[in-house]
């Protein structure tokens, strides 16, 4: 539990990186948009191609990775931009990524769900689930090298429907590997609601048939997420094993931009941006005694690193052409 | 190297599992991993041995989860270690084929490089032993077609152990495949001419280099796995008759050495492709077709011999109607000499 008087380092921290995220988002929203208006044409303007934006589940991100260090690993999912920033990931590179500029974090040739950055062990994807296997891989080679790090792989509520949850799940278990498995329910697959096509309300409720600690966390509140992952996530470190982790969280945004939205129930949004999660979080953190000038300094920091990003995004040059046959393969061997 | 060494003949599945043992004891950061390669030594045998020198934490049997595990190899992979992976027949990838083509295989192109997959999947193929369309699949253009992974087939047990070691040290995703028909498993029939004399000694076998394995003036025969043994077998038949026929193996699927096959083709004017898997797209067409755009002259339109485009079938009189051999070689090399009418 979080004391009244909780005035610990990490929960400003926390509070930054939600800031960070959601600046993030808010800058991409007009960038995107450009080239794209009156007619909506996924090709057109500087970033095209789908676009998952984040807002409204940066607690899940900044809970978890608060516990992490850069050689701990994180897979996300297709709708990574608040894990990347709370993993660390270089923002001028992944902001110039996802304008598709030759110093993006692979040169332009991802785009923004195919996000790695080594520096800081981080990767998504754009296939739902897929990160799972890789993360049990990540925990498995820390162990067998005996190391002390652990792996941490984000996935949406319909990835456990998906076969690769299920296969991770039973092989981490069977192999006792340092990682722990973060849902973050949004309650929604696209368009699909978890209720119409979920069998059981909890996936939490899951890990038990692999023999892990499965934790439900409601509230979409980054103290609470804290604890929860602080858990698992000491859990795996000391070689107690995996855990599964369901967050119930909210997704502010359609399922990319451009997403009309229809299949949500009359208010929903509304009523979910009532409760947005970043506000919410800053009274708290005023209630609890942080300074308002502390909290004004996390967002001017935030909003100042946002802005950088994206001025070096823009001032990027375009990849060359040719630029599209390199690093197909990884040249040299192992001696 | 001693006498013994030099004369000494290994089965494909004996020389991959020396292959591996070896690398192991090399790397420590070499582990294996997929289903019965611990207590069994692999379906197919080449993992025999390993379990006992080294332990269950770096030979791994996993569950019959195979998204799961080639997902974890990847992992293990991008964080520095070399996993080589068996998924036991190819025909098993419509399971996992998101770990091996949407992962695995573009890693290092969607990390810019910063990122590699240094994994070895070995998996079999190939049928003629009656185990019908869901187990005797060769699906090499499958794996061909999509970028982002290199892929292998040798023909001989001393290729073996070559190709092996070069593909745990390649930087990349290889899919490693061997034949049924070559392997030198006692319970299935096995091709002689696969087995051969292996070196004791640590050598690599050049991935993306076809080797000429018979030279000839008349006609080129390329092959692969299997058929390389149906191209040698149609060359000698027909070296009575007075036809001097070069084989090459191709050995390496992606990337196609071209070259070989291009200037072996400007040789002779003449080439007979042979692979056993589905003819439409396949290999024997690739190979085809890059002659064909090179300009070479050919003195006969060129001749390629697959698999039908069929499910494989179980009963022997279907499969093997429907297989390549080398009388099918034979034949086509015939045509291929016929005196062009004018």
């Amino acid at each position: 539990m979080t004391e009244a008087s909780d005035n610990r380092p990490h929960r400003i921290l926390m509070y930054e990186n939600m800031v960070k995220s959601r600046y993030f988002e808010d800058a991409i929203k007009p960038a995107y948009l450009e080239g794209k208006q009156p007619l909506f044409n996924m090709a057109k303007g500087p970033i095209p191609g789908e676009m998952h934006l984040s807002d409204g589940q940066e607690p899940c991100a900044v809970g978890v990775c608060a516990h992490l260090q850069p050689e701990d690993t994180v897979t996300a999912t297709h709708r990574p931009h608040h894990i990347a920033i709370a993993k660390g990931v270089d923002l001028n590179a992944m902001a110039a990524e996802i304008f598709g500029k030759k110093t993006g974090l692979s040169g332009g040739r991802g785009g923004h769900m195919h996000l790695f950055d080594p520096a800081v062990n981080f990767a998504c994807s754009g296939i739902i689930a897929q990160g799972m296997g890789p993360a049990v891989g990540a925990a498995m080679a820390a162990k067998m090298r005996g190391q002390n790090s652990v792996a941490v792989a984000f996935i949406g509520e319909g990835a456990a429907n998906q076969g690769a949850f299920h296969e991770t799940l039973n092989l981490a278990a069977v192999w006792n590997a340092p990682v722990v498995f973060v849902i973050e329910d949004n309650s929604y697959g696209i368009s699909v609601s978890k209720a119409d096509c979920t069998a059981i309300a909890r996936n939490s409720d899951r890990a038990a048939a692999y023999g892990m600690p499965g934790i439900h966390v409601e509230g979409n509140d980054p103290d609470t997420i804290y604890d929860a992952a602080g858990e698992a996530i000491a859990r795996a470190r000391s070689g107690g094993g995996p855990s599964l982790i369901e967050i119930e969280t909210t997704r502010l945004e359609g399922h990319f931009m451009g997403d009309a939205e229809a299949y949500r129930p009359e208010g929903e949004v509304e009523r979910l941006r009532e409760a947005d999660p970043i506000p919410a979080y800053r009274s708290r953190l005023e209630a609890d005694g942080i300074s308002a000038a502390d909290l004004d300094g996390a967002e001017a920091e935030a909003r100042s690193v946002v802005e950088a990003a994206f001025a070096f995004a823009r001032g990027s040059d375009l990849p060359e052409p040719e630029d599209a046959f390199e690093t197909v393969f990884t040249a040299g061997k192992r001696a | 190297m001693t006498q013994q060494a030099a004369t000494r003949k290994l089965t494909i599945a004996k020389s991959m599992a020396e292959a591996l043992s070896q690398e192991m004891e090399r790397d420590p950061d070499v582990l294996v991993m997929g289903e019965d390669i611990g207590k069994l030594g692999g379906v197919f045998g080449n993992t025999a041995g390993l379990l006992d020198s080294f332990g269950p934490e770096r030979v791994r049997d996993t569950p019959i989860s195979e998204t799961g595990f080639i997902g974890t190899a990847v992992g293990m992979a991008a964080a520095g270690m070399r996993p080589v992976v068996e998924l036991m027949f190819v025909d098993f990838f419509g399971v996992c084929m998101d770990a091996i083509y949407n992962l695995a295989a573009k890693q290092s192109y969607f990390s810019g490089g910063s990122v590699t997959c240094p994994m070895v999947l070995m998996t079999s193929v190939g049928g003629g032993y009656g185990d019908a369309g869901q187990h005797s699949q060769s699906l090499y253009a499958t794996f061909g077609h999509l970028p982002g992974m290199k892929v292998v087939i040798p023909s001989t047990a001393r290729d073996a152990k070559g190709l092996m070691l070069a593909a745990i040290r390649d930087e990349n995703p290889i899919i490693f495949m061997y034949h049924k028909a070559l392997q030198g498993m006692g319970w299935l029939g096995t091709e002689p001419g696969a087995i051969t004399p292996v070196p004791e000694e640590d050598y690599e076998v050049p991935i993306g280099k076809a080797n000429v394995v018979r030279e000839g003036e008349d006609i080129t025969l390329v092959g692969l796995g299997a058929t390389v043994h149906h191209c040698l077998a149609a060359a000698n038949q027909l070296a009575s008759k007075g036809v001097s026929s070069e084989v090459i193996d191709i050995r390496t699927i992606s990337p196609l050495d071209r070259t070989t096959i291009i200037a072996s083709t400007r040789k002779t004017g003449r080439i007979v492709a042979v692979d056993d898997d589905y003819l439409s797209y396949g290999v024997s067409g690739e190979v085809i077709a890059s002659v064909c755009e090179a300009g070479v002259p050919l003195r006969a339109p060129p001749e390629r011999i697959s698999f039908p485009d069929i499910p494989i079938p179980f009963s022997p009189a279907l499969e093997h109607f429907v297989l390549p051999n080398s009388d099918k070689v034979i034949a086509a090399i015939n045509r291929a000499l016929e005196p062009v009418n004018g």
